[in-house]
C-alpha cells in the first residue's frame, strides 16, 4: 500500500455536441490532493465520470490519463485501478459489513478475515463485521466506505462531493480522515466540490472551472 | 459478446413465428395449401366463409364486445384513479392488483358464471325472498345472445390490467403535484385529475389499451365459457372450423383468421378515430374552467365501479371453492346442504398430470424469458443505448406485436409451417409458443426496475475491481431479486392462462390445467369445474406468494433491501 503512484492529465479536453466543457491539464504526485472546483454544470462530475471509465457515449473527449506512466484512457473501467468515493457511501445492502469490505479486496488477498478485522479496528468498528450496513450511522457508513475503496488497493482515488451530505459537526472529522488515509497510503487524489472548506481541507492545489 | 444478440434474437423469436404465422393463414385462405391439395390460388374459402349461417352475428358481437369491454375498464380505471387516490380503497385495491392480474381468465370467468347463472350464487341470495323463485328461472344469462356476460367477464380481468400499467406509469407525471396546483386553481381533486393528469397518462398507457381491444376482439378461452353459442364468436367458430374432422374446413378456417384480423384491426381503427374525437372534445371541457360540476358522482362512480370489479372476481373465486366442495345443494338454498372432499378426491388422480405439465411448461418459458430479458437488459446498460420510447416501431413496440395482433390469427398459421417443418406437437413446441407471450410481459415487467437501477452501484462495483460479469452477478442481480421474482411470477402466471397456444401447438395432447378446465366448460358439471378452475387459480398465486416471501426471508437480515431498490 505504500507505493508510490502518481496521476498526470495530459490536455484533457472534453465536449459535448462540439461544445467545450472543460480543458485540463494537470499531475498529481503521491499523496497529493488536486481539488477541481466549479459550480453544478461546469462538468466536475464529467472529468470524474472520464477518468473513471463511464463517460457516456454522448461525449467526445480528447487527451490523456497517465497512471503511474501508463496510459489508462482505454482501459476498461475496472482495469484503471482507480478508486471511487460518492456523495453516499453506498455500501451493497444486500452484504454484511465485513462483505462489502471483501467485496473489494483483490482476489489472491492473504488472510482476508484477518485483515477486514484489522481495517474495521482502524475505524472504531471492531466486531462490526456481520453487521447489516443498513443499522449503521452516517458516519459510520462513511467510514466503511473509505476502508473498503482502501481495501481494494487502487493506485488513484476520484472524490465526487464525498462530504457535501454529511452533517456539519461530522463533515470535519470524516474529511480529516479520509485525506489523513489517502496521504498515508501515498495516493494520488482528485477531488471534484463546490465548497470551499473541502478544498481549503486538502491542503493541495485548487483549479478553478468557470462555466 | 452473447448480450449483443439478445435483441435481434428477441426480435426474431417475437417477430419470426408471427410473420410465418400470417402468411400460413393468409396463403389457404386463397386457396394454397399443397399439403391439403390446394395448389392453386382461388376464392372459394371465402365464399364458403360469407355463407356460414350468422357469420355476420358472429362478427358483430367480437367487433363490439371487444370496443365495449375496454370502454369499460379503462373508464372505470380512470374514474378510479381520479376519485380514490389516496384514500383507504385506493390502498387496498392497490395490494390487490397483482393477485387479481394473477388470476387466470378462464377461472375468473368461471367463476363469474358461477356467480351470475340462473342458479348461481346471486340467484340463491335473493331467492325465494326476493324474486319468489322455488327453482331457476328459465333465462339465458351466462353465453346470452349479445355477449353480455362475455364483456363482464373480460372487464373483470382487464380492469387490473390497465390499472398496473397506469400504475407503471404515473410516477413520472408527479401526480401530487399536478392535482395540487390544479386545486389551489379552484379545482375539485377528481375534476383535477381528470383535466391535468388524464390527458398526459393516457398516451403512455395507449399500448396496453390496444393489446386489450385485440385480446377482447379474438379471445377464446373466456368465449367458450361466458360467450354466445348460436352463433358463437368469430374466433370460437375458426377454432370449431380448424378441428372439424374434414380437413378441407381447414382452407375456410384460415380466411376465418385473416377475416379476425381485419375485425380487430377495424376494432383498433375505430378506437383511434374515437381517441380523435374525444381528445378534440376534451380539450374544450380542460379549457372551458368548469371545477366542480359532477366531482362527486364521478367520484362516487370510479369508487363504486371498482369496488365492484374486484368483489365479483373475489366472491366468483369463493363460489368456485364452495362448489368444488358442495354435497346436495338444492335451488333456493344458499348454502350447500353438506361440504364433502370426493369431488376432490375423484379429480385428484386426473390432476397430476395436467399440473406437472402446466408447471413444466410455464417454468420452462419463464425462465427462458427471464434469460433474455436480463441479457437484453444488461447489453442496453453496457452499450448505454437506451430504445425510444412511445413510438410504434420502436423495440417496445415489437414487444407489444404478439399482445396486438390476435393469437388465433397467426396459431393456426404457426401450426402449418410445424406441421410442413414435421414438428411433432410436443411439450417443446408449446414452450415456445408460449414464449411469445410471457417474453413481453416479462421483459416489460422487468425493464421499469432495471432501467430505474442507480448506475452508481456498477460503477462502485467496477472501480473496485470487479469485473463486469461479477458486477452482474454479484451486485446487481442479487440486488434486484424482488423485482426479478415479480417478473417471473407474471411470467408463469402468464403462462399458467394461456389456452390457444397449448391447445393448437400441442395440437390437444399436451393437456394443462387450462385446457382441461376450459374443456370442462361445455360438460356443464359444476363440482368437477369448481376443483379444475380453482386449481388453475391458485397456481399463479402460488408464484406471486414465493416473489414476495422469498426475498423477505433472504433479506430477513438486511434492511436496505427491503424496499425496492
Amino acid at each position: 500500500m505504500n507505493d508510490r503512484h502518481h496521476l498526470v492529465l495530459k490536455d484533457i479536453h472534453i465536449a459535448l455536441d462540439g461544445v467545450t466543457l472543460l480543458a485540463l491539464d494537470a499531475e498529481v504526485g503521491p499523496g497529493e490532493v488536486l481539488t477541481v472546483m466549479g459550480p453544478s454544470g461546469s462538468g466536475k462530475s464529467t472529468l470524474l465520470a472520464y477518468l473513471a471509465g463511464f463517460l457516456a457515449p454522448a461525449f467526445q473527449a480528447s487527451g490523456r490519463a497517465l497512471l503511474d506512466d501508463q496510459d489508462i484512457t482505454a482501459l476498461p473501467a475496472e482495469r484503471r485501478g482507480i478508486g471511487l468515493l460518492f456523495q453516499d457511501p453506498l455500501l451493497f445492502p444486500h452484504l454484511s459489513v465485513g462483505g462489502n469490505l471483501r467485496f473489494g479486496m483483490p482476489r489472491a488477498t492473504p488472510d482476508k478475515a484477518e485483515r477486514v478485522e484489522a481495517a474495521l479496528a482502524q475505524i472504531g468498528l471492531s466486531g462490526f463485521g456481520q453487521r447489516d450496513p443498513a443499522t449503521l450511522s452516517g458516519g459510520q457508513k462513511s467510514r466503511v466506505a473509505l476502508m473498503r475503496l482502501l481495501l481494494s488497493e487502487p493506485c488513484a482515488v476520484l472524490l465526487d462531493e464525498p462530504f457535501s451530505k454529511l452533517d456539519t459537526h461530522l463533515r470535519h472529522e470524516i474529511r480529516q480522515l479520509v485525506f489523513d488515509r489517502l496521504r498515508a497510503a501515498g495516493l494520488p487524489s482528485l477531488l471534484v466540490t463546490h465548497d470551499r472548506e473541502d478544498a481549503e481541507d486538502a491542503g493541495g492545489r485548487v483549479i478553478e472551472l468557470s462555466h | 459478446m452473447i448480450l449483443r444478440l439478445a435483441p435481434p434474437l428477441i426480435v426474431t423469436l417475437l417477430v419470426g413465428p408471427i410473420l410465418a404465422g400470417l402468411v400460413m393463414a393468409v396463403l389457404p385462405a386463397f386457396g394454397y395449401l399443397p399439403a391439403l391439395g390446394g395448389t392453386e390460388f382461388s376464392l372459394a374459402p371465402w365464399r364458403e366463409l360469407f355463407a356460414q349461417p350468422g357469420l355476420m352475428r358472429s362478427v358483430a358481437v367480437s367487433f363490439t364486445s371487444g370496443l365495449v369491454t375496454t370502454l369499460i375498464s379503462l373508464a372505470v380505471v380512470l374514474l378510479f384513479l381520479a376519485g380514490a387516490s389516496g384514500s383507504r380503497l385506493d390502498r387496498w385495491i392497490r395490494r390487490m392488483v397483482s393477485p387479481l392480474l394473477s388470476i387466470p381468465h378462464a377461472a375468473a370467468a368461471f367463476g363469474l358464471a358461477f356467480l351470475i347463472a340462473p342458479s348461481g350464487l346471486i340467484s340463491r341470495l335473493v331467492s325465494p325472498g326476493v324474486t319468489g323463485w322455488e327453482r331457476p328461472p328459465d333465462a339465458l344469462i351466462v353465453q346470452d345472445p349479445w355477449g353480455l356476460s362475455l364483456m363482464a367477464g373480460l372487464v373483470i380481468k382487464e380492469i387490473p390490467f390497465l390499472l398496473l400499467m397506469s400504475l407503471a406509469a404515473l410516477p413520472q407525471l408527479d401526480p401530487e403535484r399536478r392535482v395540487a396546483m390544479a386545486r389551489s386553481l379552484g379545482y375539485r381533486p377528481t375534476i383535477a385529475w381528470l383535466k391535468v393528469v388524464m390527458p398526459a397518462l393516457y398516451p403512455l398507457i395507449r399500448l396496453p389499451v390496444y393489446a386489450v381491444i385485440a385480446y377482447a376482439t379474438s379471445v377464446v378461452d373466456v368465449a367458450l365459457i361466458l360467450g354466445p353459442t348460436l352463433p358463437p364468436t368469430l374466433s370460437v367458430s375458426i377454432l370449431t372450423w380448424f378441428h372439424d374432422p374434414d380437413l378441407t374446413r381447414r382452407f375456410m378456417a384460415s380466411a376465418g383468421a385473416v377475416l379476425q384480423l381485419g375485425v380487430t384491426a377495424a376494432a383498433l381503427a375505430t378506437w383511434w378515430c374515437l381517441e380523435c374525437l374525444v381528445s378534440r372534445l376534451g380539450s374544450h371541457w380542460v379549457a372551458r374552467g368548469g371545477r366542480r360540476r359532477g366531482e362527486l358522482s364521478l367520484r362516487l362512480a370510479g369508487k363504486g365501479l371498482i369496488l365492484l370489479a374486484t368483489l365479483t372476481a373475489f366472491v366468483g373465486i369463493a363460489s368456485l371453492a364452495l362448489n368444488s366442495i358442495a354435497g346436495f345443494w338444492r335451488f333456493p338454498e344458499a348454502l350447500p346442504q353438506g361440504f364433502t372432499a370426493s369431488h376432490w378426491l375423484r379429480a385428484l388422480p386426473n390432476l397430476s398430470g395436467p399440473v406437472a405439465s402446466t408447471i413444466i411448461i410455464a417454468t420452462a418459458a419463464t425462465l427462458i424469458a427471464l434469460a433474455l430479458a436480463l441479457a437484453a437488459l444488461e447489453n442496453e446498460q453496457r452499450t448505454g443505448r437506451h430504445p425510444a420510447q412511445g413510438r410504434l416501431l420502436s423495440a417496445l413496440g415489437l414487444l407489444y406485436l404478439p399482445l396486438i395482433v390476435p393469437q388465433i390469427a397467426f396459431l393456426f398459421g404457426l401450426v402449418v409451417v410445424m406441421e410442413s417443418l414435421g414438428t411433432r406437437p410436443q411439450h417443446a413446441l408449446v414452450i415456445f409458443g408460449h414464449l411469445l407471450f410471457v417474453l413481453p410481459y416479462v421483459f416489460l415487467s422487468l425493464s421499469e426496475a432495471y432501467r430505474r437501477f442507480d448506475p452508481r452501484w456498477s460503477q462502485l462495483a467496477l472501480s473496485l475491481g470487479a469485473s463486469r460479469n461479477a458486477a452482474f452477478w454479484r451486485v446487481r442481480l442479487p440486488m434486484l431479486l424482488a423485482p426479478m421474482l415479480t417478473a417471473c411470477a407474471v411470467g408463469l402466471a402468464v403462462s399458467i392462462g394461456q389456452y390457444l397456444p397449448t391447445q393448437l401447438l400441442g395440437a390437444g395432447r399436451v393437456p394443462t390445467v387450462t385446457t382441461e378446465a376450459v374443456s370442462l366448460a361445455a360438460g356443464g358439471n359444476r363440482r368437477v369445474i369448481g376443483v379444475w378452475a380453482l386449481v388453475q387459480a391458485s397456481l399463479p398465486l402460488v408464484g406471486f406468494i414465493i416473489a414476495v416471501g422469498l426475498p423477505r426471508l433472504l433479506w430477513s437480515n438486511r434492511r436496505g433491501m427491503r424496499g425496492a431498490p
